[in-house]
C-alpha cells in the first residue's frame, strides 16, 4: 500500500496512527423529533467500525453537545451496515418550535460529531478528492 | 425476476422543488408496468401553519404549492393510470380536492376521480388532560398557549380504500409518511394488513423515499468527500417492490444526483431512534439486520428489515400557539470587524435590559459561530477567528408580537447608535408554534374517505 499524505503534506505509512476529525473517516446524517436529535455515523471503510466505535462513547458524545443543553446520549449499533446511531436528548434547546438557534431542526448538528478527533491508522483516512 | 410495482416520490417536504415530479413520472411511464407516485409535503408544524391559514380563509389551509406541484404531471398520470397520493391536503383536504378538481377541469380531465381522506383532525376528540404524552416529548415547556391544531397519524387503510374505490388522486391530511408509499402496494399486491413482513417492505420503502432527494444525493453532498453529479437537477427516488417483498431503490432517469449504499444507510437511520423499534402507524420496523448492496448504477438493494405488529396506540401531534419570534440582523466587515460585532452583540443584550422587554434572547455572530453554538454564545465569545465579515443576529422569544418587534428593532437602531460600519439590517417577527405529541386509541378515531368527480367539485 502506498504512503498516505496527511493534510500538512506530511507522508506517513498506512498503519501509522494519526489523529484526525471523524469527518475524514466517516459520514453521517442528523434527524430530529421533538426535543430529540439523532446522529448516524457510518465509517467509509467498514474495517474501522470497531476502532471508531470504541472511541465514540456515549459520555464523550454527551460532552460534545453539553453546551447545547444535551442531557442524555444513547448509542445504538448496527454492525451489519455498519453504523452507529446516537440519540441525543434535549439538545435542541426547545426543539424546532422553541429554539432561538437559527437551525432549530439541528440539521447541521451531524457536523459537530464529525468534528470530533479520533485516532486511526492512516490507511482509513479519506483524502479529499 | 418477479414483476415489480414501482413507487416514485415527487416531494419530500413543503417547500421542495416543484419541478421534481415530471422526470419521475416520465421514468415510470418509460419503464412501463404498474406504479404510483406520492408527494410528502406535511411536516410536524406545517399542519399548524396551514390551520392558521385556514382560520384566515376557510377555503385555504392546504399545501400552498399544490397546483404547481400537480400541474406538470396530472394529465400524464391520469392518462397512464398512475395514482397520485399526497398529504398536500394539510389542514383542509376537502379544500385541496376542490383545487385539484378545478385544475383537472382546466386541463381537460373533468372525470378525474379524487379521493379525500378524513379523520386525522382530532381537536374534538383529544383530551390533553387524559391522553398520555408521547415519550419523546415529555419535559417540553409548552408555554400554556392555545391549541392551534391536533392531528392523528392515520395509517394506510383509508388511502387503500380510496384507491379501491377508483380514486386517481388521493388527498390526505396527517397520515404516517411511510403509509403514503405503503398504501398503493397494499392495493396492488392485495397484501393483508397483518402480513407484517409485507407491511415492513412498504413502510421501509416509504421511510427511505419520503424525504425525496435525501435518498438521491440531497443532504448528503459534501464536496471532495461525498460528491454528487449535477446537484441542481437531482432526480427524485423510485422504489421497486416485488410481491414477495424484494426492495430496490433507484431514481428518475436523465437527472442528476445518485443512489449509492452510503446514501441509503444515511437515510435508513434518518429521524430514527431505536433502529430495532421504529414505530409507524402500520407496522413496527426492526432495522437491526438490514444490509444494503449496490447492484447497479443508481440501484441499491435493501434486505433484512423485519416487521412486527402495528402499535396499539396512535400518535397525535398537537400544535400550540407559541408566542412570537423576533429577529434582527446587522453586518460588520473588514478590519476589526470581530470586535465591532462583539460590541454590537453586547449592546443589543444591554438594550433589552434597559428597555425591560419581556423576552428571552440569544445573539449569534454568523461567520464566527452560530448554528453550532449554544444560547450563551460561548463559542463565538471564545473564538479568535477574524473573518472577512460577520453578521450579528439577535433572536428573541416573546409572548406578544409587540415585544418581539421592539426587541428586533434594537438591531435596526444600531444603524445610527451602534459600532462603526454596521450595515444591511433586516428585522422581522414570526408567530411561533409549539408541538407536543400524545397517544390515542383506535377507538378514539373514525377515519374514512370520500370520492368526488372533478366536474362535480369544480
Amino acid at each position: 500500500m502506498s504512503p498516505i499524505i496527511m493534510k500538512n503534506s506530511e507522508t506517513v505509512s498506512p498503519d501509522t496512527i494519526v489523529s484526525v476529525p471523524l469527518h475524514r473517516v466517516a459520514h453521517g446524517r442528523t434527524g430530529d423529533k421533538g426535543n430529540r436529535l439523532n446522529v448516524s455515523i457510518m465509517p467509509y471503510d467498514p474495517a474501522c467500525f470497531d476502532l471508531i466505535a470504541a472511541q465514540l462513547s456515549e459520555n464523550r458524545v454527551l460532552a460534545l453537545y453539553a453546551h447545547r443543553g444535551a442531557t442524555l446520549v444513547k448509542r445504538y449499533d448496527l454492525p451489519l451496515l455498519p453504523a452507529m446511531n446516537f440519540v441525543i436528548d434535549d439538545v435542541l434547546e426547545g426543539g424546532v418550535n422553541g429554539s432561538l438557534n437559527l437551525d432549530g431542526h439541528g440539521k447541521s448538528n451531524s457536523f459537530i460529531l464529525l468534528g470530533m478527533m479520533v485516532d486511526v491508522p492512516a490507511k482509513f483516512v479519506r483524502q479529499p478528492v | 425476476m418477479s414483476p415489480v410495482f414501482r413507487v416514485g416520490n415527487c416531494s419530500g417536504f413543503s417547500g421542495d422543488r416543484v419541478d421534481a415530479a415530471a422526470p419521475v413520472v416520465e421514468t415510470l411511464i418509460a419503464l412501463g408496468g404498474p406504479c404510483a407516485i406520492f408527494f410528502e409535503t406535511l411536516g410536524e408544524r406545517t399542519v399548524a401553519l396551514a390551520q392558521l391559514e385556514k382560520r384566515r380563509d376557510p377555503e385555504r389551509g392546504y399545501e400552498p404549492m399544490l397546483e404547481r406541484l400537480l400541474e406538470p404531471v396530472l394529465v400524464r398520470c391520469a392518462t397512464h393510470g398512475i395514482p397520485i397520493i399526497g398529504n398536500f391536503g394539510a389542514a383542509n383536504p376537502a379544500g385541496a380536492a376542490k383545487v385539484i378538481a378545478r385544475l383537472a377541469k382546466r386541463l381537460g380531465l373533468p372525470e378525474l376521480k379524487i379521493g379525500v381522506v378524513y379523520g386525522d383532525d382530532v381537536r374534538e376528540r383529544l383530551n390533553l388532560a387524559t391522553h398520555e404524552v408521547y415519550e419523546a416529548d415529555t419535559g417540553l415547556d409548552m408555554g400554556g398557549g392555545d391549541v392551534v391544531s391536533a392531528n392523528a397519524y392515520l395509517d394506510a387503510k383509508p388511502i387503500v380504500d380510496a384507491l379501491k374505490a377508483g380514486a386517481q388522486v388521493v388527498v390526505t391530511g396527517r397520515t404516517g409518511d411511510p403509509s403514503l408509499c405503503l398504501a398503493p402496494l397494499i392495493h396492488h399486491f392485495g397484501w393483508a394488513y397483518d402480513d407484517w413482513a409485507k407491511m415492513a417492505v412498504g413502510a421501509t420503502a416509504g421511510h427511505l423515499l419520503e424525504c425525496g432527494a435525501q435518498l438521491t444525493g440531497g443532504y448528503y453532498y459534501d464536496p471532495g468527500y461525498k460528491d454528487v453529479p449535477d446537484p441542481a437537477n437531482i432526480g427524485f427516488p423510485i422504489a421497486e417492490i416485488t410481491a414477495e417483498g424484494g426492495l430496490v431503490v433507484t431514481k428518475a432517469n436523465s437527472t442528476g444526483g445518485l443512489v449509492n449504499a452510503q446514501i441509503v444507510k444515511e437515510q435508513l437511520l434518518y429521524e430514527i431512534h431505536d433502529p430495532r423499534h421504529y414505530i409507524t402507524p402500520d407496522v413496527i420496523l426492526d432495522f437491526s439486520d438490514v444490509t444494503v448492496t449496490e447492484i447497479g448504477k443508481d440501484r441499491v438493494e435493501v434486505k433484512g428489515f423485519k416487521g412486527s405488529p402495528a402499535p396499539r396506540t396512535i400518535k397525535a401531534t398537537v400544535c400550540f400557539d407559541g408566542g412570537w419570534l423576533g429577529e434582527g440582523e446587522i453586518s460588520y466587515a473588514g478590519p476589526n470587524c470581530r470586535a465591532r460585532a462583539r460590541a454590537a452583540a453586547d449592546v443589543l443584550l444591554e438594550r433589552l435590559k434597559i428597555r425591560k422587554l419581556d423576552v428571552q434572547a440569544r445573539v449569534d455572530l454568523i461567520g464566527v459561530s452560530s448554528v453550532h453554538d449554544g444560547d450563551s454564545g460561548e463559542k463565538w465569545r471564545a473564538s479568535t477567528h477574524e473573518p472577512e465579515d460577520i453578521r450579528v443576529r439577535l433572536a428573541v422569544s416573546a409572548r406578544t408580537q409587540d415585544d418581539a418587534d421592539q426587541a428586533a428593532r434594537e438591531a435596526l437602531a444600531l444603524y445610527c447608535c451602534g459600532p462603526a460600519g454596521g450595515g444591511g439590517v433586516r428585522w422581522r417577527t414570526t408567530p411561533r408554534i409549539r408541538t407536543q405529541s400524545y397517544l390515542m386509541l383506535p377507538s378514539d378515531l373514525s377515519p374514512g374517505y370520500s370520492i368526488h368527480v372533478a366536474r362535480e367539485l369544480a
